[in-house]
């Protein structure tokens, strides 16, 4: 892990209202070596019974990762680059305590292993200087791995932001959510 | 650096300096003690000590502690017997068995079923003989015999458990028990470490010195430790000194590391057992259900214990209302910021932009 190609000018953006729903993202993520071949990204209705509307998520990589804080067993850790890992598996004990505290609702615990597995990524690739998987396949860029400068040219009347209100609780994260151009949080309630 | 936790540094001072007393007196004041191994006897104390300290320190974070004492209430709440059948049994299938690891795949559950039976069977073998708690003598009155056959004597604090005959197939088992760890530490650690140099996602997120350096420790204690046995066996003990020297090198730094690396999982994983008591307790209390999906996504009591941990840990997801995000499911949620970041969209006068 110490000697890596990672491309710190490269973030991820992610625009959910440009998620059509098509689950490519979910077969390219299982594709990824660090998930041992499980997918790991989300994509789901957000309200099936009155909208068609579908949402993808991929973990936002939290600057203070309450999942790493809330760990019993001091199994997930945040790298140098600001990726916070998957479950140490040799330390994870399966509460799911990260799973019910995540406010974005990614990690998954995979009940077969009694353990905990998220998104990390795909350190395997953006390791390498490479894009993660989910990013290379969206039809629609909903997920988007590139630097600011593509992106604002690309999406010229968003603004990405990456601060997030849940209550009282505001969370910054290393993962972009395109917004209306202008603005700086999203206000989850 | 971070400050002395004076609670854990004193509670593994108690338990160390009670270890010592232990050992004094249990190798009837060091008669049964063997000075040869004096160096591995530091390491066991220094592992004893940074074990302890480093539990303590472990358990006085609020999740650990949460589950450790909530493990504890309900352990000791309602019928103690089911619940000590329930612990018994899920420690014979997550710790002798380490049945968890099987549907990761069968390679590396035989791998790590033949690396903790190693481990775990050196240990207790080793620390004993270390600290002086047993130690093996001829039989008086079949040593002077010289018609008999040799009876040797394992003792416990001084006090005889068991003879066997010199030359018989339990003395031949006796003897080399540290070469049948030695064998199945060694298959396990290779079957790891060739995991670790092949697989391309281990490769990208593994540590030399959290990952690898606990295999190649392993595997230079159970090749030098084997040595010993050869060199003495069928090398007229040619190159002992060399083993010895290398052996004793890598045990201690193998103990030294226990409470700071990898292997302090070994002395973690019974917290798995308290996470099941916690769920299977927690669903007899009753669900939550989520206010978005209308499903249930977990114990009630989970979700009221990580509102108190949250905050105990700096984060307080309280809403308005007085509800907290954390009442809502893993689906919930992600359902939940869809639909803010659409009305974020819609208010702006544009779906995209």
């Amino acid at each position: 892990m110490e000697i890596t190609s990672y491309k710190t000018e490269m973030e991820f953006f992610v625009d959910m209202q440009r998620c059509i729903g098509c689950k490519a993202c979910e077969m390219a993520c299982a594709e990824c070596e660090t998930n041992g071949h499980e997918s790991m990204i989300h994509v789901n209705y957000v309200e099936r019974a009155v909208t068609i509307q579908t949402t993808v998520q991929v973990c936002m990589h939290c600057d203070d990762p309450v999942c790493a804080k809330v760990c019993p067993a001091d199994a997930i850790s945040k790298d140098g680059f600001g990726v916070v890992h998957s479950a140490n598996t040799a330390r994870c004990i399966g509460c799911s305590n990260c799973v019910m505290a995540c406010p974005f609702g990614v990690p998954i615990k995979e009940e077969k292993y009694d353990m905990m597995m998220k998104c990390n990524m795909c350190y395997d690739r953006t390791s390498a200087g490479k894009k993660p998987m989910c990013a290379t396949v969206c039809p629609s860029q909903a997920l988007f791995y590139g630097t600011r400068e593509e992106i604002s040219r690309m999406r010229p009347n968003s603004t990405p932001v990456n601060s997030f209100v849940f209550g009282e609780q505001v969370v910054n994260t290393k993962v972009n959510i395109m917004m209306p151009k202008g603005s700086t949080q999203l206000k989850v309630h | 650096m971070h400050s002395l936790n004076r609670k854990a540094a004193l509670i593994a001072i108690i338990v160390t300096l009670g270890c010592v007393v232990i050992s004094f007196y249990g190798s009837r004041k060091l008669q049964n003690f063997d000075p040869a191994l004096i160096a591995y006897l530091f390491g066991t104390l220094f592992a004893l000590f940074g074990g302890i300290y480093r539990y303590c320190v472990w358990l006085q974070r609020p999740p650990t502690w949460m589950y450790f004492t909530r493990t504890w209430q309900m352990v000791f709440t309602g019928n103690f017997f089911v619940h000590a059948w329930f612990m018994l049994g899920d420690a014979v299938r997550n710790l002798l068995l380490q049945r968890f690891i099987y549907p990761r795949g069968n390679k590396r559950w035989l791998a790590h079923f033949l690396l903790a039976w190693g481990c775990l069977a050196a240990f207790a073998i080793t620390i004993p003989l270390t600290l002086g708690w047993i130690n093996f003598t001829l039989d008086p009155a079949t040593a002077l015999d010289p018609g008999a056959t040799k009876l040797y004597n394992a003792n416990f604090f001084g006090f005889k458990v068991m003879d066997f005959k010199l030359g018989s197939v339990m003395a031949f088992l006796i003897f080399h028990a540290l070469t049948w760890c030695s064998w199945a530490v060694i298959a396990g650690a290779v079957i790891f470490l060739v995991r670790r140099l092949t697989n391309a996602g281990l490769i990208a997120s593994q540590t030399f010195e959290g990952d690898l350096l606990p295999l190649i420790l392993l595997i230079i204690i159970s090749v030098t430790g084997l040595g010993l046995n050869f060199s003495y066996a069928f090398m007229k003990g040619i190159a002992y000194d060399f083993m010895s020297v290398t052996h004793a090198i890598a045990v201690i730094l193998f103990l030294v590391w226990i409470p700071f690396g990898k292997f302090f999982h070994i002395i973690q994983r019974p917290a798995q057992i308290g996470a099941h008591i916690y769920k299977l307790e927690g669903k007899k209390r009753g669900m939550a259900v989520c206010p978005h999906t209308h499903q249930e996504f977990t114990t009630q009591l989970h979700v009221d214990d990580l509102k108190t941990v949250t905050k105990q840990v700096g984060f307080d997801f309280t809403l308005e209302d007085g509800s907290s995000h954390l009442d809502y499911s893993p689906e919930g949620k992600r359902s939940l910021l869809a639909m803010a970041h659409l009305k974020a969209r819609q208010e702006s006068g544009s779906f995209f932009g």
